[in-house]
């Protein structure tokens, strides 16, 4: 049986793994088994591979040849590695991206753990919302001496966070 | 700290003590990050790697975590040396194949691991023994906490954490469990286990070996999906599954002990008398009759005091660990054959014979009766 990677050599290692409910088998010589990293009881490389590749017919799809300003990474560097060249591929590549990680994935927002600063960001900018919508209604009111306190502490919030 | 030094202890993994340890050989939580606008290793020049490594290493390096630690450059360890910390779970086979610009940081006890540009530019892990997810993701979130204080991760608001592969993109997490199913395996009931618990988006698989059948018994089961659930729902729903494959095993041994005691007997019976008898053992054939002595510790046919020396040979049966232990000729796969049956018997030579009567007479109920054959 030959290697399914190279095409050239015998295959000597054959995994079965379930991906996203599909049986998926694998047949590799013992050089691309190494180099893809099936041997390795900890690695993911399979699933990543048999995903990443799938996931770079996908983006062939998009529209227009895109390259990536910040690392110089096009489509074509993507269909061959079934990897991306900087995070800001993910902006360059997004809609084509989209559908495919509808499909790899259980959802398209992230949901979990984000950087603490970041986190603070966030609260601070719902704050700041919050604040607003009750100035409006507080002028709306005509409650002057509300949005006047209203004003200050915007201010205050403002003058602390860095645009 | 010396590779020497690090490398003569068995991990904490190995040696440590974990909730439903029998079954659970051990938990790991891997978490992938990237620095800002960076190119990513694989698509990075030289220098750009380079640059990353000083940065992503030192800030590794100062973290409290890792004031007793042992950190290289993937050029500076010889191919042996890589090749054991892959057999050690310590880093990966795609980070060994790495050189100039790629390097490893980890901690005395060997339980967090930082790979740094492998695929991405960060690739840390916390890896314990037994199946205890949740403490192995703290250990691992809150070294991720320290280094977001330093280091500008590449993250979205909406996708999360951008890697390098978009199947890790959002968490960056992976979570796993390596189990030894060697119930499930002789009752011929793990492709069923497998099929449902990858209905919900789960991965399972076996080392090595063809279809699930896998080297040893021995089989890992890992979150498949990163984006769109929380680090502790994924756990959870981890920790959920898991849970039951423990219950089928113990469940699979029992009935085998009840209704297929003859060939339990005589499984153990052979794998103890080929082990300690052979003089050339392959690799294979080795993990999978240690598997049958681990069962049979775990079924009190070998006393526990022997669970540790047989775990440890699950490792030190390795070609890398093998040669390791030879000096610095290159041993062909016959010596290292011969080696390895000659570590084994001088082993098993400290375990006492096993003591069948005593799993005739502690022949447990099966919880339930419907497997009829
Ligand atoms: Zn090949
Ligand atoms: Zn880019």
């Amino acid at each position: 049986m030959q290697c399914d990677v190279c095409q050239s050599k015998e295959a000597t290692v054959f995994l079965t793994q379930i991906v996203d409910g599909k049986m998926q088998k694998v047949n590799l010589c013992e050089s691309c088994s190494k180099e893809k990293g099936v041997n390795d009881p900890t690695g993911f490389a399979l699933a990543d591979l048999l995903m990443g590749l799938g996931a770079a017919q996908e983006i062939e799809k998009s529209p227009g040849a895109l390259k990536c300003q910040v690392c110089g990474f096009t489509q074509a560097d993507f269909k061959k590695t079934g990897r991306l060249g900087c995070s800001a591929c993910y902006t360059v590549f997004a809609e084509g991206l989209s559908g495919m990680l509808k499909n790899m994935h259980k959802g398209m927002i992230h949901t979990g753990k984000a950087p603490a600063a970041l986190q603070v960001r966030r609260e601070q900018g719902e704050k700041l919302r919050t604040l607003q919508e009750s100035l409006t209604q507080a002028v709306a009111a005509e409650e002057y001496e509300r949005a006047a306190d209203l004003r200050d502490q915007i201010r205050r919030m403002e003058a602390g966070t860095p645009a | 700290m010396k590779f020497s030094k690090i490398i003569a202890s068995s991990g904490e993994w190995l040696s440590g003590d974990g909730p439903h340890r029998n079954i659970v050989v051990s938990s790991r939580v891997r978490l992938a990050r990237n620095l800002r606008e960076k190119p990513f290793p694989g698509w990075a020049k030289k220098a750009e790697r380079l640059e990353v490594m000083r940065q992503v290493k030192t800030a590794v390096e100062n973290l409290p975590e890792m004031s007793d630690s042992y950190s290289e450059n993937l050029e500076a360890l010889s191919p042996l040396e890589k090749q054991v910390l892959v057999e050690r779970h310590l880093i990966s086979r795609e980070h060994a194949a790495k050189g100039v610009g790629s390097a490893v940081v980890m901690n005395a006890p060997q339980t967090l691991s930082v790979m740094i540009n492998e695929e991405d530019h960060l690739r840390m892990q916390a890896i314990c023994c037994g199946l205890q997810l949740d403490k192995v993701f703290g250990m691992i979130n809150r070294v991720d906490s320290e280094l977001e204080e330093v280091l500008d991760y590449a993250f979205d608001s909406s996708l999360g954490y951008l890697t390098a592969c978009p199947t890790n993109v959002g968490t960056g997490m992976r979570a796993s469990a390596m189990l030894h199913l060697p119930g499930l395996v002789m009752s011929e009931q793990i492709n069923k286990i497998v099929n449902s618990v990858n209905k919900i988006g789960l991965a399972v698989r076996g080392l090595h070996g063809e279809g699930t059948e896998a080297m040893g018994n021995l089989f890992q089961v890992s979150n498949q999906t990163t984006l769109g659930e929380t680090e502790e729902e994924i756990i959870g729903r981890l920790n959920r599954v898991i849970e039951q494959i423990l219950e089928h095993e113990q469940n699979a041994r029992a009935l085998l002990a009840q209704r297929k005691s003859v060939t339990l007997h005589d499984q153990i019976g052979r794998a103890y008398g080929v082990l300690s008898h052979a003089y050339s053992m392959s690799s294979k054939e080795a993990l999978n009759l240690l598997s049958v002595i681990k069962l049979g510790v775990d079924l009190g046919v070998f006393s526990e005091p022997c669970r540790f020396p047989v775990d440890e040979l699950f490792i030190e049966t390795q070609p890398a660990h093998l040669q390791k232990g030879a000096g610095t000729q290159k041993m062909s796969a016959d010596e290292r054959d011969s080696l390895r049956a000659a570590i084994i018997r001088a082993k098993l030579s400290q375990v006492q014979e096993p003591d069948i009567a005593h799993l005739k007479a502690r022949t447990p109920d099966p919880a339930d009766d419907q497997n009829d054959e």
